[in-house]
């Protein structure tokens, strides 16, 4: 968590997080989680049925890992709006990497609602989703 | 088929946000922020409580839609979107229900692809909305024909 309340400038980029290889248990633990049992995500056999070379990630996953690039600033502000296409799959092993660059802040009457393009992309440099958030830091 | 439906929505379910599974949402994510699992820091922070990570909606019970029959497996989904009002607190109440807003086709390379829009809601006692969400399921054509075979 970040003591002083950010300020971002248009075209910076937040600090990226890349997450260790994906494993299976990963996988498991967010169906437990969240509740998304389709075993797509979990049961190779299930997977194979539906055509794939072995279980993918939760899309909903993803999202939730780049909801980490704001998760330090939440003394400051919150999300206002989380919009995230997801445009390739994460198989187990794939390294994921996100990452947000400002695209511009507004002044409104409850505080600086900055815009960001987010992503998140495996280890051969594919885009595996890409989205926008708007974060509000709220003025005390 | 399913054209019919596109307006109509579930019936609100109670949902509360335990600390519980708050928790283990945010180890399933890794996300391990002191402002969802340290109640003394989340007392002294601007909300004074406990709240809750930005996709943790996820895991409330949304209610069904009369009469709305989905494919099993092979759904895929291609967007999602939240938008709140303010992060949602731990043990607080939220009633949810899901509507199912939009249904469309297009031609893909692939042959062609259905796109159902839904958009689920989250509202406090008051009926005050905390947050809504949209989201877009794509059905494929092999997908659709096997499950309407």
């Amino acid at each position: 968590m970040t003591t002083k309340a950010p300020v971002w400038k248009a075209g910076e980029e937040l600090p990226s997080i890349t997450l260790p290889p994906v494993t299976r248990l990963d996988l498991i633990k967010y169906a437990g989680a969240s509740g998304d049992f389709n075993p797509i995500h979990t049961i190779d056999e299930a997977a194979a049925r539906a055509g794939l070379p072995g279980v993918i990630a939760h899309g909903m996953l993803t999202m939730a890992v780049m909801g980490r690039l704001f998760s330090p600033y939440f003394g400051h502000g919150f999300i206002q709006r989380f919009q995230t296409r997801f445009t390739g799959m994460v198989f187990v092993g794939d390294v994921l990497t996100v990452g947000g660059r400002v695209q511009g802040v507004e002044a409104s009457d409850r505080g600086d609602l900055y815009s960001f393009d987010v992503f998140a992309r495996n280890q051969k440099g594919e885009t595996v989703a890409s989205g926008r958030v708007e974060f509000l830091v709220c003025r005390d | 088929m399913w054209q019919s439906l596109v307006g109509s929505r579930s019936r609100p379910v109670i949902n509360w946000v335990e600390r519980g599974a708050v928790r283990k949402f945010a180890e399933a994510i890794g996300d391990l922020n002191p402002l969802y699992l340290d109640e003394e820091v989340a007392k002294k922070s601007r909300y004074r409580r406990l709240i809750a990570p930005p996709t943790f909606p996820q895991t409330f019970d949304y209610g069904t839609i009369e009469g709305l029959r989905l494919p099993e497996s092979g759904l895929i989904h291609g967007e999602q979107r939240f938008d709140y009002v303010r992060p949602l607190f731990v043990g607080e109440e939220i009633h949810c229900y899901r509507v199912f807003q939009d249904m469309y086709e297009k031609k893909g390379s692939r042959g062609r692809l259905t796109f159902l829009v839904f958009s689920r809601v989250g509202e406090d006692r008051k009926g005050e909305t905390l947050f809504k969400t949209r989201d877009v399921i794509i059905v494929t054509e092999t997908v659709l024909k096997e499950w309407t075979e």
